[in-house]
């Protein structure tokens, strides 16, 4: 088995639950990978990051981690994240969670956290659908996606969520796919060394529920391509699809600049004598 | 620098090694640190009301950890954490909600800090999710309820105990909890401290189940003015092994059903069977360790007055108007309800009511229903008085308690609370009925 494997994952709760093809694993990869590199180089050790995740397909990524795991409510997961970070300051937390977790059920938690600007990592997955209920719109499903909600073809216009965040006020911004693996491990340690609120979506595949509706295409090899194909290296500018509906990836927002909640926190208590 | 020994108090005292502190009482050795900084732990007697009792007991129970949403009737406790969590070295965010703000406080308990959120009505309600998370992932929060009038909106400024159900049953799925029922100011302090001793005991969230006319009130009271020893519990009643977050013991949190790893069992009947049944258990099989009543003269009566919370005031009123006392020093921590000349209910006591034998049974510790107290108490009365602010539903566990009693429920609904004369009247409804 992998080195990476054996050091990160409890291989007791082996085989996870993902179907075959599943991106989930890849973003699994990646995020161990994030962790070891920061802990090689000393900057963060893994005993000091902890994670908590939602429900749904995505929210299972963590479980299997030799880390300290939270697996929590549905759409919670940022809650529970604001108040383990704030009781243990000088900690990392890194949030997992999907499209519906993130943006429907718990989008009001989404916004305040990133208002905040509170330091955690979030890795929204975007699968583009309920993918563990069986095959449901959810709040990024395409327009006239045919779902098992939406079964005349979804009228719902899409959420993007990295253009929400960005506007609220989240400092750290990022889009990547499946495809782009070395450059998701890449964006998760910037997320989680970054003082701030880091935001990374991650499109993944989910062959078994998004492949008939979403791709018209079962194949995740061939959904993996079709993310090459239709996505854009972002160089500045508004982060938004292009003339041919190709949407942008990479480092969408950064702002080192911007003030942290805790720091803030810490700031107005010393202005009172408190600290 | 002089060390003043003599600031060490009692308490401090017992978890030192006796060598230490002979050495510091002689002068030969200095006192550590942390005991210089400790403020000792004394009392004072002070004016507070129910909801700043509530906050002020919160910090020194070692609370260091309080997410709330502002809701009328408790955001006295919200407001004055919001300043004394911090300079207490805790933490304080207010949330974007009360589910956010139950969800916050389990975070941060597995983070390390003790920690509370308190509420009312609607809010509570859209906690109850995250109250099942905290049961079946045995973390121990405490959430405080100042109950106000329901359904919805309801009532925001008037008092009621319609919650009751929802603070045993609310969320759903079956599990065991702790709920107290305070009736006065200082018990609103005191219940707050044993909620968090609770909690970490048993490794349940424990809901301090107050009301608006509690929450509201002043009165004077003691308090402790110094810094707790806070110790860890003697015994756990765990069911899976729980250690905090970043202590290298990989902890897995999980809100399915597993096993002593976090790994989950909900797809396996047999194994889910035992851990719900573990998890109710924990409290069921206790319930001797939890239970707590207050009984009142109760050694000669013939009818029982069985009252929780704030209508366990106007109960002792009218036990002591029935039987002629008026030495408030027999009970200390009960005062007259004044509260009732405010709210402009005014009433006269013509009938005379000395013939009638009434006794009090207060309920602190409403859930876990304490039935073996409970049944020793009244065992020589034949009329059970159950007057509470709903339509009658903690009545219906007295009448299965007691069933061979003449168990009469006394609802009731609109916010006032029960007059002292109008629980008499009933009694002696009763009681005529028996003659």
């Amino acid at each position: 088995m992998n080195k990476l494997y054996e050091k990160y994952i409890k291989t007791e709760s082996l085989p996870t639950l993902f179907c075959p093809g599943c991106g989930n694993g890849i973003i699994q990869y990646a995020a161990i990978g994030a962790f070891e590199k920061l802990d090689s180089s000393g900057e963060i050790p893994s005993s000091d990051i902890a994670c908590v995740s939602g429900i749904g397909c995505s929210s299972w990524i963590p479980c299997y981690f030799k880390l300290d795991v939270m697996h929590t409510m549905h759409g919670r997961a940022l809650a529970f994240a604001e108040g383990l970070k704030l009781s243990r300051p000088e900690k990392k937390i890194v949030v997992f969670t999907g499209d519906g977790d993130c943006l429907a059920i718990g989008g009001n938690h989404l916004l305040h956290a990133a208002a905040r600007n509170i330091d955690l990592t979030v890795v929204m997955v975007n699968n583009y659908i309920y993918g563990m209920t069986g095959g449901q719109k959810s709040p990024t499903t395409p327009k006239e996606a045919v779902t098992k909600t939406s079964p005349f073809g979804c009228i719902d216009e899409p959420i993007d969520g990295c253009r929400l965040v960005t506007s609220l006020g989240a400092s750290y911004v990022a889009r990547w796919t499946t495809a782009h693996p070395a450059q998701l491990e890449k964006a998760i340690a910037e997320g989680i060394s970054h003082r701030g609120f880091s935001f990374i979506e991650v499109l993944s595949q989910c062959p078994v529920q998004a492949g008939k509706s979403v791709y018209g295409e079962k194949d995740p090899s061939k959904i993996m391509e079709g993310y090459k194909k239709n996505t854009y290296l972002f160089r500045g500018g508004e982060a938004k699809p292009d003339k041919d509906g190709r949407i942008p990836i990479g480092l969408l927002h950064r702002d080192d600049e911007a003030e942290e909640y805790l720091d803030k926190v810490e700031k107005k208590l010393k202005s009172q004598g408190l600290r | 620098m002089v060390y003043n020994v003599n600031l060490l108090t009692r308490t401090q005292l017992q978890i030192q090694p006796n060598n230490y502190l002979k050495k510091v009482r002689q002068g030969t050795e200095v006192p550590r640190r942390e005991d210089m900084d400790k403020k000792p732990d004394s009392r004072s007697e002070v004016v507070l009301q129910g909801n700043e009792a509530c906050a002020r007991a919160a910090v020194y129970a070692g609370c260091r950890f309080f997410a709330g949403y502002p809701i009328t009737p408790s955001t006295e406790i919200i407001e004055l954490l919001s300043s004394e969590m911090q300079k207490a070295g805790g933490a304080f965010i207010q949330m974007e909600d009360e589910i956010g703000s139950a969800c916050a406080i389990i975070g941060a308990r597995w983070g390390g800090s003790r920690a509370m959120t308190a509420t009312s009505g609607p809010g509570y309600t859209l906690m109850q999710e995250a109250i099942g998370f905290a049961a079946v992932t045995e973390t121990p929060i405490v959430i405080v309820n100042v109950q106000r009038g329901g359904p919805s909106t309801g009532q925001p400024t008037l008092s009621s105990q319609q919650d009751i159900y929802q603070a045993r049953y609310g969320s759903h799925g079956d599990y065991g909890i702790i709920v107290l029922s305070p009736s006065s100011v200082q018990e609103m302090y005191d219940f707050t401290i044993k909620a968090f001793d609770l909690a970490e005991q048993f490794r349940t969230p424990v809901i301090l189940l107050a009301d608006e006319v509690v929450g509201h009130m002043r009165e004077k009271i003691t308090v402790h003015t110094g810094d707790r020893n806070i110790k860890r519990p003697k015994q756990r009643f765990a069911v899976s092994p729980s250690v905090d977050f970043f202590n290298g013991a990989n902890s897995l949190v999980e809100g399915q059903l597993h096993d002593d790893m976090g790994r989950r069992i909900g797809h396996l009947p047999n194994k889910s069977g035992e851990f719900i049944e573990k998890i109710n258990r924990k409290i069921s099989d206790n319930v001797g360790m939890i239970a707590d009543i207050t009984t009142y003269c109760m050694e000669d009566a013939d009818a029982a007055i069985v009252a929780y919370g704030s209508v366990a005031r106007p109960a002792l009123n009218a036990v002591k108007r029935a039987r002629g006392i008026k030495d408030d020093r027999i009970l200390p921590k009960f005062r007259v309800v004044r509260d009732l000349v405010k709210r402009g209910v005014k009433e006269t006591m013509k009938t005379d009511y000395s013939h009638l034998k009434v006794g009090l049974i207060k309920i602190n510790t409403v859930w876990p229903f304490p039935e073996d107290l409970l049944r020793q108490a009244a065992e020589n009365v034949h009329t059970v008085i159950v007057p509470e602010m709903n339509v009658g539903k903690y009545c219906r566990e007295v009448e299965r308690v007691l069933w061979d009693k003449n168990v009469v429920p006394m609802p009731k609904c609109g916010g006032n609370i029960h007059t002292p004369k109008e629980i008499l009247e009933k009694i002696l409804e009763e009681e005529g009925v028996d003659e």
